[in-house]
């Protein structure tokens, strides 16, 4: 059976990863960075699911595992900071939560 | 052209271009709704890699619970569209694009002069892509690890509390 070859999988997930680079690079709204930094994790992700069918090794997999299991927190901690953000200043704009900036 | 080939591409036509509407998009629901349009393509990647577990897992976690949370929080906050961006941010743009561009040339250089990658999945990926392996494996080797990830959830739960209750006066 012809299969993809391994390259195919880790361009697709390096495009991936530079399309959630620039959307954190480039957006204001701070749900959408943190969606851009799913995207990074999720481009990671792919990387790692691809080496671990291609060299027949699970650990690549169980890796996946863990970062799904990181996202999970990130979220959780990322969406309440947001929300915390919002209460203090209105407003989700990231160039606008400055307090810390001297 | 084999089947195979066909899904992939179908795939990675639609992982990328609703990653590129995540982004792009002036409306952040419109972004989450396409994030979760990439989160299932991610997943038939995932199958195409006969990573069955992981796939549902995808399905399951990303697709459902993450972006159940992110799609709960826009509405919550009721957020208006983003206006277009200041000028200033334009610069900016401009240099993470072509950094971007560069980076991804980069990649698809480096993996196509490099000759000693595999050309063929294992024949081991179908076994070792089902739960029974996966779990055998966490609760063997990586049983450390697995103990540490339900200490870090539990620590991101009690830190979600903590940041998002209200002050009682």
């Amino acid at each position: 059976m012809q299969t993809v070859p391994l390259e195919f999988y880790l361009i697709l997930s390096s495009i991936i990863f530079t399309i959630g680079t620039i959307g954190v690079l480039t957006r204001r709204n701070a749900i959408v960075v943190f969606m851009s930094i799913e995207l990074m994790l999720n481009a990671v992700n792919l990387t790692f699911v691809a080496f671990s069918a291609f060299f027949g090794d699970v650990a690549g997999q169980i890796f996946v595992f863990f970062v799904m299991a990181v996202a999970a927190g990130e979220a959780t901690i990322g969406l309440a900071i947001v929300l915390a953000l919002f209460r203090k200043k209105q407003t989700v704009y990231v160039d606008e939560a400055s307090n810390l900036k001297w | 052209m084999s089947l195979l080939y066909f899904f992939f591409i179908v795939l990675t036509v639609f992982a990328i271009a609703s990653a590129l509407v995540t982004i792009l998009s002036r409306n952040p629901l419109r972004s989450a709704f396409a994030l979760v349009v990439h989160f299932l393509m991610l997943a038939g990647l995932y199958l195409t890699l006969n990573a069955q577990f992981i796939a549902i897992i995808q399905v399951l976690v990303y697709g459902g619970a993450i972006m159940v949370l992110v799609i709960f929080v826009i509405m919550l906050l009721n957020l208006a569209r983003e206006e277009s961006l200041a000028e200033k941010f334009d610069y900016r743009r401009l240099l993470a694009v072509a950094l971007g561009v560069a980076f991804v040339l980069q990649f698809t250089i480096a993996f196509f002069s490099s000759k000693n990658l595999n050309s063929n999945i294992s024949s081991d990926s179908v076994r070792i892509g089902t739960a029974s392996e996966i779990g055998k494996a966490l609760f063997t080797n990586y049983l450390v690890p697995f103990e540490i990830i339900g200490i870090l959830l539990l620590s991101a739960i009690i830190g979600a509390i903590v940041l998002a209750k209200r002050k009682v006066e």
